[in-house]
């Protein structure tokens, strides 16, 4: 008992220190303070979920909550929208004041099944959803991802081709570990000696790409924060890719076993083909698994990690001590599930590079 | 739902990203890397195995200096024999040749005095010839001085010799 005191007392001691404390503690006075004076509408965690995890026009900072009402603090986004009827639209999105202002017919609509898009006014008062190519928050961190490989690869290439064949310094020592391991436990083993270097470059691209997005999407402030590889759009086509590649790599054999696949009764093949028809969805559930798999990971992790921070905010509506209260150990969960997440970071990295490779030795391989 | 709908911006940004990423990395980053790492494998490869080969040749090389040594020993060892050979035979031929030789040059300078003496008996032969004649003459003169002494030697003679 007195161990597991101690032990709650430095916890709390050494949250207090981070200043995830500080930040709860502001945030859930506001919080309590404008629905003891307002009694505006309370916190909704699912809402406050679902907007971090989703895309939106603008990057969000902070939001300040004044007697005035909320001031979001964000960074605001470039929004590209293509109308059928008015053409290509190009603008800020602060002139959308974050959907409190109508910009040249464009506006953000506020609910309907275009809720938090940006939408177009007819001139009869409907609405209708233009072709929407914006740089939206997973776009530009998707960008600020991209810049961050392009740079630390680069400069690893240039490092590789000014000192050939010498021992790996500064970032050569970085990379060059993660290279060897997609080189040797996963391309060589999976598709094969004779074949593996051709799949060498979209593996390491995968396997960094969705990895640095992780890793982004773990750092809370802006250049971060986003949720790219918990987006279904963007696992989508990393899978088209990976599903496209096998698809034009697969052999006379890959082919083969997928209409008539050896070992199996001839009456699950004839008259009505079982077989073949199950072999062929699995081409198609292959790459649709990928793409689920990660975009489940990462958005279950980020929605713990905001369930658990909801928490806090949720008991100090209740009561200001009970937020105070459940605050250490709230943020202590979201510590843990860090940790955790840093690691699903780099596995659901791995393991969509291992299943890719596997996928493509699959379409590539000879007699066994 | 809007969770799992895919936006068509975002899938438009990713697919356009994406395939600069892959491509530009492809050639301007993966490319150069996996081949430096290739190459420095195979270098590091070479250098162990011409490493490898080089200690067998150190080995192949000393265990050669050793037969060669051993060699030399040999060959150095024979030769000595055969010098030490050579010089008992050459000294044992200069004796015989000295033996030899001198047992010439007595056996001529034995002949040189066999033939000295010879002549020198010869000529004291002549001499005491000659003085035999000599003295007989003088001797004959001095008996002959008289008739009696002529007649007893003829007498003496005649005595002697046996008339047949």
């Amino acid at each position: 008992m007195l161990i597991f005191r101690r032990l709650t007392i430095l916890i709390i001691c050494f949250l207090g220190i981070t200043g995830y404390t500080a930040f709860s503690q502001e945030a859930s006075v506001k919080d309590t303070a404008s629905t003891a004076s307002a009694g505006k509408k309370g916190f909704n965690a699912g809402e406050f979920i679902f907007e971090h995890i989703g895309d939106a026009y603008y990057w969000h900072i902070l939001t300040l909550k004044t007697s005035h009402g909320d001031h979001p603090i964000a960074i605001p986004l470039l929004v590209i929208v293509y109308s059928k009827t008015t053409g290509l639209h190009v603008f800020c999105s602060s002139k959308l004041e974050h959907g409190n202002a109508v910009y040249d017919n464009f506006k953000i609509a506020m609910e309907g099944p275009d809720k938090g898009k940006v939408v177009e006014i007819q001139p009869d008062g409907t609405t209708v959803k233009p072709l929407d190519i914006s740089i939206t928050k997973n776009v530009a961190a998707l960008l600020v991802s991209v810049a961050l490989m392009l740079w630390i690869f680069l400069t690893a290439a240039k490092a590789y081709k000014k000192n050939p064949n010498q021992a790996p310094k500064g970032i050569q020592s970085v990379v060059e570990p993660f290279i060897m391991f997609i080189r040797d436990d996963i391309a060589r083993p999976s598709i094969g000696e004779k074949r593996y270097e051709r799949y060498m470059p979209y593996l390491c691209t995968i396997f960094f790409f969705i990895w640095f997005n992780n890793m982004m999407g773990l750092i809370p402030i802006v250049p971060g924060g986003a949720n790219v590889t918990g987006n279904i759009a963007v696992t989508m086509v990393m899978a088209l890719f990976t599903f496209a590649i096998t698809t034009f790599s697969g052999n006379k054999h890959y082919w083969r076993e997928m209409v008539d696949a050896p070992g199996v009764p001839w009456w699950l093949k004839f008259p009505l083909p079982i077989m073949p028809l199950v072999e062929i969805s699995g081409m198609f559930t292959k790459p649709f698994i990928l793409m689920i798999r990660l975009f489940a990971n990462i958005t279950a992790g980020h929605i713990v990690v905001l369930g658990f921070f909801s928490l806090i905010f949720i008991f100090g509506q209740m009561n200001v001590a009970l937020g105070y209260a459940v605050s250490p150990l709230s943020v202590a969960f979201v510590i843990f599930i860090y940790f955790l997440e840093l690691l699903v970071a780099l596995i659901q990295a791995y393991v969509f590079t291992l299943l890719s490779a596997l996928y493509f030795g699959l379409a590539t391989t000879e007699h066994h | 739902m809007e969770l799992i709908t895919p936006g068509i911006g975002l899938l438009f940004w990713m697919l356009l990203a994406f395939s600069v990423v892959l491509l530009i990395l492809k050639k301007f980053a993966w490319k150069p890397i996996l081949n430096a790492l290739r190459d420095r494998e195979n270098s590091i490869e070479q250098a162990l195995r011409s490493a490898d080969k080089a200690r067998e040749q150190m080995a192949k090389m000393q265990a050669d200096n050793e037969k060669i040594l051993a060699e030399a020993r040999l060959e150095r060892d024979k030769l000595i024999k055969e010098a030490r050979e050579m010089k008992d035979q050459i000294i044992s031929d200069a004796r015989q040749k000295a033996i030899e030789e001198g047992n010439k040059m007595i056996d001529a300078a034995r002949q040189a005095i066999q033939h000295e003496r010879a002549a020198a008996i010869e000529q004291i032969r002549e001499m005491v010839t000659n003085l035999s004649v000599d003295i007989a003459q003088k001797l004959l003169q001095k008996q002959l001085e008289d008739e009696k002494g002529q007649k007893e030697l003829i007498d003496k003679v005649l005595s002697q010799t046996k008339l047949n």
